[in-house]
């Protein structure tokens, strides 16, 4: 136990190069599939919220529930989609980074829009009828609101983040684990521990966390200014 | 300037009738002032003759020579996370001004209203007197044929309220058609040349201001009227 805890703490002493590395492509793909997440998310959740149409509720529902999808049913879809027999097969994007960042990007979009959708409806409900007496479109309207709630909007974001990074299911099925290539540290992490080489899986477990922390940190350092700066 | 035409309105929401076949002719000059006690039915019909509902029954025409441009200032003032002159300039977007028309104007308009040194702060940051200046401010940029404005300086204090009377008075003398709802009946006599008095849903008097309010016809302008407390009763009592 103690030689596990004085080796991690060599590797991440060093910057183990193995450590850095999965560290490195975990946040590449996960931040990649966060900025898809809230390109297609925002907009979608925004839309949602300022305009009414049949069947609206039932999407809204759907959004929700698809909150919750089971990464590693997202990674089981996408690889037939990309395998070699699926409909995208002959791209030969399977066992790439490129099928991670989709995996997550299709976990992080509804969350990212079912956030959204709430925020920018609560902010509607202050904000909506007076948008709508100054004659602006829909898609004008939602694009005021997000820019009122941008500061709220954070919070998607870092939950799209939390669940891309941490995640395992997909990124394991459509990335395949391959060493120096789709190792993710929290594949990594489990692959170790089988393994047994725990104070890899420590050092990875330790940056994850940090880099988590991290990121929230900043998020409400943003939000504290934004507070401060337009209450 | 257009008129308005509340065609035997009728507005019922989640099971509550709001208006009970409203029959209305608002004159397309000055000032007209709607009163009435709450739940009358006053700032359910501003929003239906902007259009923001759609009445359950009847109809509501607006009669004009073109295209009537609208603005709408409400009680409360309804302004986004971003500076005052973004606000202002958002109500010009419909307009499809070249930005620097849209930014001109709204810098016009800011001056108008006495906030030209705080275009580039946040409105959100701005007491509520100068926040319904604000309001104001979107409005004039926009050069509306139709202003409504609900209860515009319920929240204010005198000082505040005298501006923002101000500008209402400017912008019907500009040749902006004005509807007003309004509890302050000074404020009525000071502003409008007409007042329609509304009473469980429907419009029960219209006449020109000073003889609605001096001498009503109707019971119901007298129960409302009669109801205003005298400024000097709770002074005289102590």
């Amino acid at each position: 136990m103690l030689q596990t805890l004085q080796e991690t703490a060599m590797r991440l002493s060093t910057l183990d190069r193995d450590v850095v590395a999965i560290a490195w492509l975990s946040l590449r793909v996960s931040l990649s599939a966060v900025a898809i997440g809230l390109v297609l998310g925002i907009p979608i959740g925004a839309i949602l919220a300022v305009t009414a149409f049949p069947g609206r509720a039932a999407l809204v529902g759907l959004l929700n529930a698809f909150m919750g999808l089971p990464p590693v049913i997202v990674g089981l879809v996408l690889y037939l989609v990309l395998s070699r027999s699926g409909p995208f097969g002959s791209l030969g994007l399977l066992f790439t980074p490129i099928a991670m960042v989709a995996a997550q990007a299709v976990l992080a979009t509804p969350l990212v829009a079912a956030l959204t959708r709430q925020v920018v409806a609560d902010a509607e409900a202050h904000l909506g009828e007076q948008l709508r007496s100054l004659g602006l479109s829909a898609p004008r309207r939602a694009l005021a609101l997000i820019h009122d709630t941008r500061f709220s909007l954070v919070t998607a974001a870092l939950a799209a983040f939390g669940r891309a990074i941490s995640e395992i299911g997909a990124v394991l099925v459509v990335g395949g684990n391959i060493d120096g290539h789709t190792r993710t540290m929290t594949t990594a992490i489990s692959l170790e521990t089988q393994k047994g080489d725990l104070s890899l899986a420590l050092a990875l477990g330790l940056v994850l966390i940090g880099i988590v922390v991290a990121v929230n940190a900043v998020a409400a350092l943003l939000r504290g200014h934004a507070a401060r700066a337009y209450g | 300037m257009p008129s308005l035409h509340c065609e035997n309105l009728g507005l019922r929401l989640n099971g509550t009738t709001i208006l009970d076949g409203l029959d209305a002719v608002i004159p397309p000059a000055g000032v007209t002032a709607l009163i009435g006690p709450n739940g009358a039915g006053k700032s359910a019909t501003l929003r239906v003759i902007d259009g923001l509902i759609p009445p359950t029954s009847g109809r509501m025409r607006i009669i004009a020579d073109g295209p009537v441009r609208r603005a709408f200032v409400f009680q409360r003032p309804a302004l986004v996370r971003a500076s005052a002159l973004a606000n202002v300039a958002l109500g010009l977007v419909p307009l499809k001004l070249p930005r620097t028309e849209r930014e001109a104007r709204s810098h016009a308009a800011l001056a108008r209203v006495g906030l030209a040194h705080r275009a580039r702060d946040p409105a959100t940051r701005f007491s509520g007197g100068e926040q319904q200046r604000l309001a104001l401010a979107r409005a004039w940029a926009v050069e509306p044929d139709l202003l409504l404005a609900d209860e515009p300086t319920a929240n204010l204090d005198p000082a505040a309220t005298e501006l923002v009377e101000g500008l209402i008075a400017d912008m019907a003398a500009r040749g902006t058609k004005v509807v007003l709802v309004s509890h302050n009946l000074g404020q009525v006599m000071r502003l409008a040349a007409d007042v329609l008095v509304l009473a469980r849903g429907k419009a029960v008097e219209h006449g020109p201001a000073r003889a609605i309010l001096t001498s009503p016809q109707r019971p119901e302008t007298r129960a409302y009227l009669s109801g205003e407390l005298p400024w000097t009763s709770f002074a005289a009592a102590s």
